[in-house]
């Protein structure tokens, strides 16, 4: 059962294992695990990005594609369902037409990409893509009565996915976790009891599942992808492209083939965005800093592997909301106004962001699920002494080659 | 033995021929006049010269930007993204000069006091980012050489890494650029003139034409005439045979990578002058910029690289006027048009 | 035998996962024009190229008039005073003739005096100074490629074999061009398939064979022993190439 449905994929490491069990646990229990808005639309928003992060890592891990063009299939999706409720008002019929409208667009938009400069070189993928997105950018930002321009358009979702919409009655009972450890240390009778508190299930509960149901599917679709043939071949082409090619591949084919299941699964993550945030605009959607925050999530979680996406999204995601508030507190014990209270100061979280990344790429390039995999190979080889388990002990593909 | 020379390809026939060869041996040419023309018939004539003037006056100095980036691609075959981010540095530099430290001189009405403020921006601008190259070159850069994968993504988050140090040492605000007293207003072309009698020339762009086309000048130049142009040319080629003549390429890509973040410093700080407002993220958006001119030119080539950067500069201001909102989609149009048409670019040096 | 310039003692390197060269023997006599023979894939080309610093020596030593230089960077390498000369002849095609000369000689301008003798030994290169290398044709290309390897006075030439591919008429240039360069006494270590072309400009010889020197000698020896010959090359008898 797990061998199929992780299609023999396996995490390949305890602390990961655990890692990913704590963090399905949180995805799946969510709602009912941590109380508050904040906590709550973070959920959503890790459950939106595993899928924006794990398709990237199909191109950036796998192929050695680099696309800065994710972010406008996100949008296109985004956009795409806020422009047809906007014109056909909250209906399925809406969503549907907006979500059919956008995966036409991104597969006419990422095939003529990939045809236009996967022929030439890879690297000029990364060019090309980042010039096209910000005309893209551009576009939606000056198109104002279609897209609202920089104020972007409130997406109206169906009722059933609206907060107005309460199936139940009676509230649902929640524990908060986190306040019941602290709770622990500051009045540990009452940890428990204080720790309750009241869920009232609506329609943004709804669309959570449906996005955390989306993110596993296409999380195990993709893992699915990259270990059947097709897999193996952009892998083949990700190694020695020559040797790809003199085999027979075609390898703009494929290289264009993962550049436009990798589109199209934004564009659904960006569907999910729209319904759950209900509002977009040019920067949440498209912007330029986003698309670096995927590539960071991408690439510090472990590219080549897909478990990364998982990890480095919901790491980033938790230090992008709470790293703040560290710094805050740190920038508290240094002196106002100098220079190293900027440095420590909220608004420089993304410096030690950037500092991380690139000294991630240097000494991590296989990122955390790397890592944490290339420990437990070493320990399984010590505990075999030296023998026998050799060649388990090899790491397999996207860590030694992740580089 | 010589029976090489004699090869010379038949010389085509008739005006279509011609207009054929012209076509496909000059093509950077072609394209200029070509869009050139389809603007001047779409448009008064005076309003055609501003625009012109104006498009050159970005083109210089997007090519300023621009030439340093091209070259470092083309003779150490490296991608540098945080390029951009040495824009910004320039402009804040250069902006620091005038703001703060020269600010009597810039507000002054004489040509020579406002010199004495501009001069030293620009050369604080200058010395700025190249210093600034040559650490990231040495700490960023280095231990990357040969891997494009690592390369961007390295030089992306280099970009974030000096862009909020950007923020950390000047603030996170945008900060107002006063351009100096005498740089203000605008020429006026005496009405005497036909045609375009009267029209009003902005000075601080025929100034921006001016340095830019200087600075080409000086590159064509040194890339031309000096022996550390042909050592930059054959590295381009071949960097493992100027290598076995006895050249450290290390050393001479240093330099090439030093004097090219330089440029986009002082170009950074010519922009700044130009819209008079900076934040630390201008060098993102001008990067497009940057990007468009280098594949319009081909990855390596200068000259193609200044072409790339007056038809960059160009369509921006014709479409700009035109239909402002399809200013950006049109310079990326632009470059799909001219991949499809040749996937090399304009002038290719180098077989990519 | 004189004395050597070069000395190599257990080389070996790899390319990639390749062993290519295990543990080369070789001494380069100062003052004479050595050959180095073998079959393709021998590890000849390799073994210049390790000489140059341009593949990564894995073990021995490389002894250059008595300094180790092994592992050195390629340019400090040149600078000692070696020039080579590769099998693609590396010429910047895209620059001038001149401007590849101008390149070649690195510690300042030209000496015309030099440069003459050249425009004598190359006549071609003279009539298409100013043109971009890349038009030449094949044989001008390699006549570019010696010259630019001799307009400054050099320690040792590695020459890697500039015959291939060549017209006979051109070939013969290129050997009267290294009796001249042998009258000077200059050390050259040339890298050839062409047997009539290696006996007749050759003073020492080695063979190499599977990544490490097989044979070494006096050129007149293998020249006149027909079996050695067969043995060595597998030339049939009278060495018909």
């Amino acid at each position: 059962m797990m061998q199929r449905l992780l299609s023999g994929d396996y995490p390949r490491s305890r602390a990961l294992t655990a890692l990913l069990l704590i963090i399905g646990v949180s995805l799946a229990l969510g709602p009912f695990l941590f109380p508050g808005v904040r906590a709550f639309s973070m959920l959503g928003m890790i459950c939106v990005f595993i899928i924006v992060v794990a398709s990237y890592d199909l191109m950036l891990g796998y192929t050695h594609i680099v696309s800065f063009a994710h972010t406008m299939f996100f949008g296109i999706g985004a956009y795409g369902v806020a422009m047809a409720t906007d014109a056909f008002g909250n209906g399925y019929g809406a969503v549907l037409a907006g979500i059919g409208g956008a995966v036409l667009l991104t597969i006419v938009l990422s095939l003529l990409l990939g045809l236009l400069s996967l022929r030439v070189k890879a690297i000029f993928f990364a060019l090309v893509t980042l010039a096209v997105a910000f005309a893209f950018l551009s576009l939606v930002t000056q198109l104002y009565n279609l897209t609202g321009g920089e104020d972007g358009l409130a997406v109206r979702v169906p009722r059933e996915l609206g907060p107005a919409f309460r199936p139940f009655d009676e509230p649902w009972v929640g524990f908060d976790v986190v306040g019941f450890f602290s709770g622990l240390f500051s009045d540990p009778g009452n940890a428990f009891k204080d720790a309750l508190f009241d869920v009232r299930v609506n329609g943004r509960h709804l669309v959570y599942y449906i996005a955390f149901a989306s993110a596993v599917a296409v999380f195990l679709f993709l893992l699915r992808m990259v270990n059947s043939p097709f897999g193996r071949v952009l892998q083949a082409i990700r190694e020695n492209e020559f040797r790809a090619q003199a085999l027979g591949y075609r390898t703009v084919f494929y290289r264009t083939a993962a550049v436009i299941v990798s589109a199209v699964l934004a564009t659904l993550a960006g569907v999910l965005f729209a319904l759950i945030n209900r509002y977009v605009n040019p920067e949440n959607t498209l912007n330029f800093e986003l698309m670096v925050f995927i590539l960071l999530m991408c690439v510090i979680g472990g590219m080549g592997t897909l478990y990364g996406a998982v990890v480095g999204t919901a790491l980033f995601l938790l230090a992008q909301n709470y790293l703040q508030d560290l710094l805050k507190l740190l920038a508290g014990h240094v002196e106002k106004g100098s220079m190293l209270a900027e440095l420590v100061g909220p608004d420089s979280w993304l410096l030690w962001f950037g500092l991380l990344f690139v000294l991630s790429v240097y000494f991590f390039p296989a990122g955390i699920v790397g890592q944490l995999r290339l420990w437990a190979a070493r320990r399984r080889q010590r505990r075999a002494g030296n023998g026998g388990a050799r060649r388990d002990g090899v790491p397999a593909q996207g860590e030694s080659h992740a580089s | 033995m010589s029976a090489h020379d004699e090869l010379i390809e038949p010389r085509p026939q008739g005006a279509l021929g011609r207009f054929r060869a012209f076509r496909e041996e000059r093509p950077h040419l072609f394209l200029l006049v070509l869009m050139m023309l389809v603007a001047f018939f779409m448009m008064d004539p005076r309003t055609w010269v501003v625009l012109t003037i104006s498009g050159l006056a970005m083109g210089a100095m997007v090519f300023l930007m621009a030439s340093g980036m091209t070259l470092t691609f083309g003779l150490m075959n490296v991608l540098n993204l945080a390029h951009g981010a040495f824009i910004s540095l320039g402009a804040f530099a250069g902006a620091t000069v005038l703001v703060h430290w020269l600010n009597g001189q810039a507000g002054e009405a004489s040509v020579w006091a406002n010199l004495a403020a501009v001069l030293p921006a620009l050369g604080f601008a200058l010395v700025v980012a190249g210093l600034i190259g040559l650490l990231f070159e040495r700490l960023v850069i280095k231990p990357v050489y040969g891997d494009h994968l690592k390369q961007i993504l390295v030089t992306v988050g280099g970009s974030i890494i000096l862009m909020e140090l950007i923020q950390v040492v000047w603030g996170p605000n945008e900060i107002p650029v006063p351009r100096p007293e005498t740089l203000t207003g605008a020429f006026l072309i005496p009405e005497s003139l036909p045609v375009i009698g009267g029209v009003a020339l902005e000075k601080y762009r025929l100034v921006a034409v001016i340095l830019g086309l200087a600075v080409y000048g000086l590159m064509t130049w040194v890339i031309e005439r000096t022996r550390t142009g042909v050592l930059i040319r054959a590295g381009v080629e071949d960097r493992e045979m100027v290598e076995v003549h006895g050249y450290r390429i290390r050393l001479l890509f240093l330099g090439v990578f030093v004097a090219g973040s330089a440029l986009a410093g002082l170009g950074g700080a010519m922009w700044a002058m130009y819209r008079e407002i900076i934040t630390a993220h201008m060098g993102d958006e001008l990067m497009i910029s940057v990007i468009v001119v280098i594949i319009l030119g081909g990855l390596g080539s200068i000259k193609g690289c200044f072409y790339g950067a007056v038809l960059v500069g160009l369509i921006n201001l014709y479409v700009g006027y035109l239909e402002p909102r399809l200013a950006a989609v049109a310079t990326v149009g632009l470059m799909v048009g001219v991949l499809m048409w040749r996937p090399q670019g304009l002038i290719p040096v180098i077989k990519v | 035998m004189s004395e050597s310039i070069l000395s190599l003692s257990g080389v070996s390197a790899n390319i990639d996962q390749y062993h290519i060269l295990h543990g080369v023997d070789l001494e380069v006599p100062a003052g004479e024009l050595t050959v180095l023979l073998g079959r393709n894939g021998a590890g000849k080309s390799t073994t210049l190229r390790t000489i140059m610093g341009l593949t990564t020596v894995t073990g021995g030593s490389v002894r250059f008039r008595g300094d180790d230089i092994t592992g050195q960077p390629t340019p400090r390498i040149a600078r000692k005073g070696i020039a080579f000369v590769p099998e693609s002849m590396g010429i910047f095609s895209l620059l001038t003739v001149r401007e590849n000369m101008i390149l070649a000689a690195v510690s300042g301008p030209m000496d015309e005096q030099r440069l003459n003798w050249i425009f004598d030994l190359f006549p071609p290169l003279k009539k298409f100074w100013n043109r971009p290398a890349g038009n030449l044709s094949g044989g001008q290309k390699q006549m570019l490629a010696i010259a630019r390897a001799v307009i400054e006075p050099r320690e040792l030439l590695l020459v890697d074999e500039p015959t291939k591919g060549l017209a006979p008429a051109i070939i013969n240039d290129l050997a009267g061009a290294f009796e001249q360069l042998k009258e000077q006494r200059v050390s050259i270590l040339l890298v050839e398939q062409n047997f009539n072309f290696s006996r007749r400009l050759g003073q020492s010889v080695a063979v190499m064979n599977d990544g490490a020197v097989v044979y070494s000698g006096q050129m007149a020896e293998l020249a006149d022993n027909e079996e050695l010959q067969h043995d060595l090359l597998g030339l049939g008898l009278g060495a018909h190439q």
